[in-house]
């Protein structure tokens, strides 16, 4: 039975059990320096890998140029795009020549401008310029149309700028974007992505260290000496969280100083709530390792259940109010979802409290529902 | 031979924890993930802050909140209410239409209006811009036609070919085939060694009359068949549940299917043959599978990476598959085009799997 049902007369002893545990497991994490691995170098290549790998600025894009009878109005119009730094012009001598590029992926758009171009632009016609944009990626197709736009829209007004003055467009649009003017999507990547990683740390410590004790059958010989359920649980618990904690440490500490996102909250937020989500996190892993029984099952669980969910749906770079409402439901069970929140809230607004209260306490519940699931699945004795 | 065949089968499919594992959570995810991954902007919160009184600026209010784009969920009446959105992410953008707007335009001085958006996520925020900007440029042309001002001397007709609608569903969905794949196949073979090594057993299986080759490929079949049983079984249900077109050559995209599958599955053992416990194979894994994610190109285009972060993406199989499965699917390359794809997943294939099997020979002594 459970031990903390007796009136221990010697607190101290429970004290000793509990530290014991936790020496033991401090062994453990010694001897197979994977769990060490997992908490410093996981976060570590991740970060860089993404920091600078990832963007979705779309710079220098391969546009082909066509003009089929070149003149000073082609060429002026054309250099507009050249002077963009969106673009890459790569010109061509003929639509058929570049359509073939643009099979072969080599440019990933094609500006046209007909044999007629001049001739309609000075009779005062609208002259059409043919744009075809390689679609498959939808999301580049529609920013390389937005700066084609804008160069169009640039020329236009140069244009008239030349002649008579007066505006081109009847309204214009004058964009202010909060929080991150520059548009460095390094600077909000990064906070989510200490999210997406210490939801793979977190899980990945406590994932096997349970099921290990099924598989080595030392699950047995712990079920029987005096120790509860909750000294079990809590000595796994303590050392990898503070495996989990020097790794998310390292993190924020990489995100401030080695890719420069700026940090306009407070470092005790951060702190606290990153505590709340490494808690559910390990509580996740906790609860995968007692429900899969050997650490083959648990393994694969972990991959399965913490990776992808946590990259896709947790609004790291998917925008979770456009997805439809059925999947956004799911997103509720995402820890990582609260987290991205609070991350790039604190790192880019600040201490937004309307934002950060809600999440942290879903984090807080999402960790209390987890270690109390995995608090009962325990097995207490061997069935 | 066939005897070790439905030992490793055995192994991996006799947990009926292990068996769900391997169907339940990739199908749901398939489902989840289909709708969840997409850059299309649906129904982003947007307030409106209009100090104008002309119909002008209704006008142009009804077109914002008329979009798909946007689900209007509030009025602003003074500065300060900006912040009052914005902050807690009531609404992503605030239209801000100014005082002199109706006036501008009616005197025909270029009238303004402001967007402020929420840059927290920098990435919805320029996409925002761009819907924005898309629904300026429609009340820009009817306005000018109805107050027959001079028409601009030439005008954009932007075709996008392939996916002529921009649905990123039919860019994404593909990839998650991709995703799925690789993740599965990965959860067969990459624990799959280091659990007989740490159980003992695989000692046993090197002192049977088994070849180190026939060992390899006892190990890699179960994987090569389930990441080809679960790739066609999504590339089904992208067809026919997503409605993503199939134009091209369905022997194209299986010799591809079979290319990434073997080199995901050599990948998986060799990891699993370097892994002495189950736990190291685990983090081999996931050393492996989150940068082929985030470095194939499924979300982020691989021309927008550093140029060294780009010759690092030539080392994953994933970035190959992705260009056969989408060029197949949406444009119909031929097989012939795609044979830059192919090769380096062969390679990819053959070096992993020989670097196993030499492991395992040395792993003994």
């Amino acid at each position: 039975m459970n031990a903390e049902h007796y009136v221990s007369p010697d607190t101290s002893a429970k004290r000793l059990r509990l530290l014991g545990l936790i020496r033991k497991e401090f062994l453990q994490i010694r001897r197979d320096l994977s769990s060490i691995a997992i908490a410093f170098l996981l976060p570590i290549v991740l970060l860089i890998i993404f920091g600078y790998g990832v963007s979705l600025d779309a710079k220098h894009v391969h546009v082909g140029l066509v003009a089929e009878n070149p003149g000073p109005e082609t060429a002026d119009f054309f250099s507009g795009l050249q002077r963009s730094e969106y673009f890459q012009p790569v010109y061509f001598s003929g639509q058929r020549a570049a359509q073939k590029a643009l099979d072969q992926r080599r440019i990933s758009a094609i500006v046209r401008l007909r044999s007629d171009f001049s001739r309609q632009l000075l009779n005062g016609h609208s002259a059409p310029i043919d744009v075809i944009v390689d679609g498959v990626d939808a999301n580049t197709a529609r920013l390389v149309s937005g700066y084609l736009q804008g160069v169009w829209a640039g020329w236009l007004q140069r244009r008239l700028d030349e002649r008579a003055g007066g505006s081109a467009q009847a309204v214009l649009m004058q964009q202010r974007i909060w929080f991150n003017p520059a548009v460095r999507s390094r600077d909000y990547l990064v906070p989510g992505l200490i999210a997406v990683i210490m939801t793979l740390t977190g899980a990945l410590l406590t994932a096997m260290v349970v099921a290990r004790e099924w598989d080595r059958g030392t699950l047995e010989a712990l079920l029987a000496t005096p120790v509860s359920v909750g000294e079990v649980l809590t000595g796994k618990l303590v050392p990898y969280y503070l495996l989990g904690m020097g790794g998310m440490a390292l993190a924020i500490g990489m995100a401030i100083f080695l890719f420069e996102v700026p940090l306009r909250g407070s470092l005790w937020v951060l702190f606290v709530t990153g505590s709340l989500f490494l808690l559910a996190a390990l509580g996740m892993g906790l609860l995968i390792s007692i429900i899969a029984q050997n650490q083959f099952v648990a393994g694969q669980m972990a991959i399965i259940t913490t990776y992808l969910p946590a990259f896709i749906l947790s609004g790291f770079i998917f925008d979770i109010d456009s997805m439809p409402v059925a999947v956004q439901t799911f997103t509720y069970l995402i820890a990582a979802r609260y987290f991205v929140a609070i991350l790039q809230t604190v790192f880019l607004a600040g201490d937004v409290w309307e934002v950060i209260v809600p999440n942290a306490l879903a984090l807080a519940l999402m960790a209390l529902v987890f270690l109390a699931l995995a608090a009962r699945r325990m097995p207490r004795r061997l069935g | 031979m066939l005897g070790l065949l439905k030992k490793e089968f055995l192994a991996l499919l006799r947990d009926k924890k292990s068996r769900f594992v391997l169907i339940g959570p990739p199908l749901i995810q398939l489902l989840v993930f289909g709708y969840a991954a997409t850059f299309d902007l649906n129904r982003v919160p947007i307030a409106i802050y209009n100090e104008d009184s002309g119909s002008a600026s209704r006008e142009l209010i009804a077109r914002f909140t008329g979009a798909k784009a946007f689900r209007e969920v509030g009025r602003i009446t003074r500065q300060s209410g900006i912040a009052e959105f914005i902050n807690p992410k009531k609404a992503l953008l605030v239209l801000h239409i100014g005082r002199e707007f109706s006036r501008d335009l009616s005197k025909r001085k270029p009238a303004s209006i402001q967007l402020i958006v929420d840059g927290r996520n920098s990435n919805t925020a320029l996409i925002a811009l761009n819907y924005a900007q898309t629904i300026l440029a429609g009340f820009n042309r009817t306005w000018t036609e109805q107050q027959r001002l001079a028409i601009p001397p030439a005008r954009l007709e932007i075709r996008a070919w392939f996916n002529p609608n921009l649905n990123s569903q039919w860019f994404i969905v593909p990839g998650i085939v991709g995703l799925l794949t690789l993740v599965v196949t990965m959860l067969v073979t990459a624990l799959s060694v280091a659990r007989e090594r740490e159980q003992g057993t695989f000692d046993q299986l090197l002192v049977t009359p088994f070849t180190p080759l026939e060992i390899l490929i006892g190990k890699a079949l179960p994987g090569v068949l389930i990441g080809l049983v679960e790739s066609s079984f999504i590339v089904l249900m992208a067809v026919y549940w997503f409605h993503v077109p199939f134009v091209g050559d369905v022997a194209a995209l299986y010799l591809g299917i079979v290319l990434f599958v073997v080199a995901t599955a050599g990948v998986g053992l060799m990891i699993s043959s370097l892994a002495t416990t189950q736990q190291q194979g685990l983090l081999g894994a996931f050393l492996f599978i989150v940068p082929s994610i985030i470095l194939s190109g499924f979300a982020t285009p691989i021309a927008n990476m550093p140029e060294t972060v780009q010759t690092l993406t030539l080392l994953i199989p994933l970035r190959y598959f992705l260009v056969i499965v989408r060029g197949v699917m949406l444009e119909s390359i031929p097989l012939s085009l795609l044979s830059d794809q192919y090769w380096p997943m062969a390679v990819i294939g053959f070096a992993t799997l020989g670097l196993a099997a030499w492991m395992f020979r040395r792993r003994l002594y």
